[in-house]
């Protein structure tokens, strides 16, 4: 008898007693990848951290300053706004962040500092989310920053101090950069001029003038890797624009190279690698289709060219990425994917297959 | 790992916790639940009245139009109830409830067929449509229907789907390793039904050892085993032909449509279970899995067998259950009732406790594509969302959504945590409302 009772607790023992719990019903897929907009961002600001660093070596004090007061005006931006409208907390979702980042990144060091404030409120107030905030803005909102604030304060935007190095103050003679030097010479009709000058071991590194953080190629590309790596943005866009940069201006040199630089030259100056790799890929504002892609790329890298040489502007990465911008819901609407099964009797190489 | 963005997922899969684990029986419950509709097509005829005494594996329900698939009771007793039961696929569903008098007595004339290569096709298909066999991969469209294309279409292919590719589920891969004889003679019996003379086994690369034995069972045959790349949904009928072939099902067909039958591997052992040994479809293969269950494993059970009977065999729900799903976590349903039975199709039981269920709440689309590049079918998911969304069900027939076959994988990219295919399947509701209103 002992035995049975043993038997029946043991088989009471697990048994599900009373009523059902409460179960969650959803539709599936029930598994969730781990990619959310927060991880993406704050991914975005991590890759940027070491073109950030190279700012900082090179420029010191001049851009740190322009980075903490950028980086703080698109998050207050983006609180009060959050406070007016009355919508939750987006700070969280680093999306702020990566503008402000951005932003300071593309300024010239040393640049007085409510150029960032309004820079900063321009670009989240403006250019984000009187759109209806992330998602809905047609524009990378740094970078419409940048180009109004090129457009409204062309002289303060223009100033470039020559590198340094860590925080030993601003120079006070004011430098040029590359591409600057490029434009005064075409303009004054002295073929490329000092240009021809430039150390191209200088400009991967980044000792060059410029913005703060598009200087140092070789910063730009360890973090554009990382993105990369984590497909967090694809090869499309950076390769399309940057190989269109060079093969336009590659047939020009080879035509005239007293008259046009080099390709190389093309791709360590300006903001040619940061724009490519951080701004153009920008998921909001460019198409979603990987064809679209590398014609929204093929875009960029003609209008930066077309500018370069003979736009009334030194560079044209910003205003080529924001022309093409405006053309992403276009090239959406008139490229996509062909779906499977659409064409019919389509048979293709095997793939997927493991030959063993 | 270095992967390719584009056309499919790699979710972390989860196989490990019970891809060793040999396949078990549970006790016999005291009861079974069998609906009269396990498949896609016409639900069944009740073959019997409360209070009658059947024996296993007698016919309890019969196939109703062409599209359909008789039912079989999984123990022998007594009939205590015909009606509306829980159902897995979140309704209720005409059921036979059958106790159990634990006795296991079979009818008697169980006849198999040593001989069936010699067999007349057309015998064979009707063993196998009486054998009540329907696609167990989850599809459960009945498998007699499959094997008997019109006329006009010469099936030239038949492709075993051994992929797999759904994350936790393991039941095909035990299957493959331990009973790869029955598999492969299965297939055999298949395309000797369909008369062609080329046969594939496909297998998603992770599993080895089901590889192994297959391929071996398969030695000095015509059929070839393929080893495929592990993603998902590499097992996703139009994905499979594509990968093996090279071939693409026309937008809105089939896969006869190209000459190919596709069958899910245990399909194959429940066609060689009825075929050789006379046996119908009682029984199938379940992974029992998940966080929220204290026993894992690969176990044989009973078609009919109650949820809440399982569980107790697999010591009970671990720390409070959240979800409890039906088949995988890319593609299966969540239950709301410990009562619903095990069915044909019912390839996995996962259950993911409560403090691992995601509820977030979803946010605007941040046009990042991702979804559009994970899309094995190579739509625009996010127009989806977003017509769904701003209540324009209607404008997404332009953009195919009737072609999109809700592998989830839309959803599981977005890092907006859209419900991508919640939006599909609101909208295709939509427009089966809207033609309803037509016709
Ligand atoms: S659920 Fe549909 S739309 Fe989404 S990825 Fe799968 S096939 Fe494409
Ligand atoms: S994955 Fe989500 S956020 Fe990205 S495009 Fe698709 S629906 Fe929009």
């Amino acid at each position: 008898m002992a035995e049975q009772a043993v038997a029946e607790k043991e088989e009471k023992k697990g048994r599900l007693e009373g009523p059902t719990p409460k179960l969650i019903l959803t539709s599936s897929p029930h598994q969730l990848g781990a990619d959310t907009i927060e991880r993406i961002m704050w991914s975005v600001v991590l890759s940027l951290l070491p073109a950030t660093l190279a700012g900082l070596y090179f420029f010191g004090w001049g851009a740190l300053y322009v980075i903490v007061i950028s980086v703080a005006s698109t998050l207050a931006a983006e609180a009060l706004y959050q406070k007016i409208s009355g919508h939750g907390n987006t700070i969280k979702d680093g999306s702020a962040a990566v503008t402000g980042l951005l932003l300071a990144l593309t300024l010239p060091p040393g640049s007085p500092w409510w150029l960032s404030v309004i820079g900063g409120f321009f670009a989240i107030i403006i250019c984000k989310q009187l759109y209806g905030g992330l998602g809905f803005n047609p524009f990378n909102p740094a970078l419409m920053a940048r180009v109004f604030l090129l457009i409204a304060f062309p002289l303060q935007m223009t100033t470039w101090p020559a590198p340094r190095s860590l925080f030993s103050g601003i120079d006070a003679k004011t430098g040029a950069t590359p591409l600057g030097d490029l434009q005064v010479a075409r303009l004054i009709g002295k073929g490329i001029g000092k240009a021809a000058e430039l150390n191209l071991l200088d400009a991967f590194i980044g000792n060059i003038g410029g913005s703060i953080g598009e200087i140092s190629a070789i910063a730009l590309l360890i973090g554009a890797a990382y993105l990369l790596y984590k497909q967090y943005i694809t090869w499309h866009i950076p390769v399309s624009m940057i190989g269109t940069v060079m093969v336009f201006s590659g047939i020009f040199w080879v035509i005239d190279p007293g008259k046009y630089v080099n390709p190389v030259f093309h791709l360590f100056t300006g903001g040619l690698i940061i724009g490519a790799f951080f701004m153009a890929t920008d998921m909001v504002t460019c198409p979603v289709t990987l064809k679209g892609q590398l014609l929204f790329g093929f875009g960029c890298g003609l209008i930066t060219v077309i500018i370069r040489m003979w736009g009334g502007y030194p560079e044209g990465v910003s205003f080529a990425i924001v022309l093409m911008n405006i053309l992403s819901p276009m090239i959406d609407r008139y490229i996509r994917p062909v779906r499977y099964g659409a064409i019919k009797n389509q048979i293709s190489k095997v793939k997927n297959q493991n030959v063993m | 790992m270095w992967t390719i963005a584009g056309e499919g997922i790699h979710p972390s899969d989860e196989k490990g916790i019970t891809s060793s684990l040999p396949i078990e029986g549970i006790r016999p419950p005291g009861k079974v639940v069998i609906p009269l509709s396990q498949h896609i097509g016409a639900p069944c005829e009740p073959l019997v009245k409360i209070g009658d005494m059947v024996k296993k594996y007698q016919k309890v329900g019969e196939a109703k139009g062409f599209v359909s698939a008789p039912v079989h009771s999984s123990v022998s007793g007594k009939v205590i109830a015909i009606g509306r039961f829980p159902h897995p696929s979140g309704n209720q569903s005409n059921s036979v409830v059958i106790e159990s008098d634990g006795k296991d007595e079979t009818i008697d004339n169980i006849k198999g067929r040593r001989d069936y290569l010699n067999s007349d096709p057309k015998e064979l298909k009707n063993i196998i449509l009486n054998a009540g066999i329907v696609g167990m991969g989850g599809a459960t469209f009945p498998t007699h229907v499959k094997l008997s294309p019109p006329k006009e279409k010469k099936i030239d292919t038949v492709i075993l789907n051994g992929a797999e590719c759904e994350p936790y589920l393991t039941a095909d891969d035990r299957l493959m390793a331990e009973m790869s004889r029955e598999v492969v003679e299965g297939m055999k019996i298949l395309m000797h039904v369909m008369g062609v003379r080329e046969g594939h086994i496909g297998i998603e690369d992770d599993k080895p050892v089901a590889t192994e034995a297959i391929r071996k069972a398969a030695s000095g045959t015509n059929i070839r085993v393929v080893a495929l790349q592990k993603k998902y949904p590499q097992g996703a009928e139009k994905q499979l032909i594509k990968s093996i072939t090279g071939k693409e099902v026309p937008s809105g067909g089939l896969p006869m449509d190209v000459g190919i039958i596709v069958q899910n591997v245990g399909t194959a052992a429940a066609v060689y279970n009825a075929v050789h040994n006379g046996i119908p479809l009682v029984e199938r293969i379940v992974t029992v899995t998940g966080k929220g269950v204290n026993r894992h494993g690969n176990f044989r059970v009973l078609i009919g067998t109650l949820l809440e009977h399982v569980l107790s065999e697999c010591g009970g729900l671990a720390g409070g259950a959240g979800k409890i799903i039906f088949g995988g976590p890319m593609m299966g349903i969540a239950q709301y009732s410990l009562h619903v039975p095990v069915l044909k199709g019912t390839s996995g039981i996962l259950v993911i406790p409560k403090g691992d269920v995601l509820l977030e709440d979803f946010r605007a689309c941040i046009r990042c594509g991702r979804c559009v590049q994970a899309c094995p079918i190579r739509l625009l998911p996010n127009m989806y969302s977003i017509l769904a969304e701003v209540g324009q069900p209607k404008e997404a027939e332009k953009y195919y959504v009737l072609d999109c076959i809700e592998c989830g994988c839309c959803t599981y990219v977005c890092p907006s945590r859209r419900p991508i295919v919640h939006h599909i399947r609101y909208i295709k509701a939509e427009m089966r409302k809207a033609k309803g209103k037509v016709a």
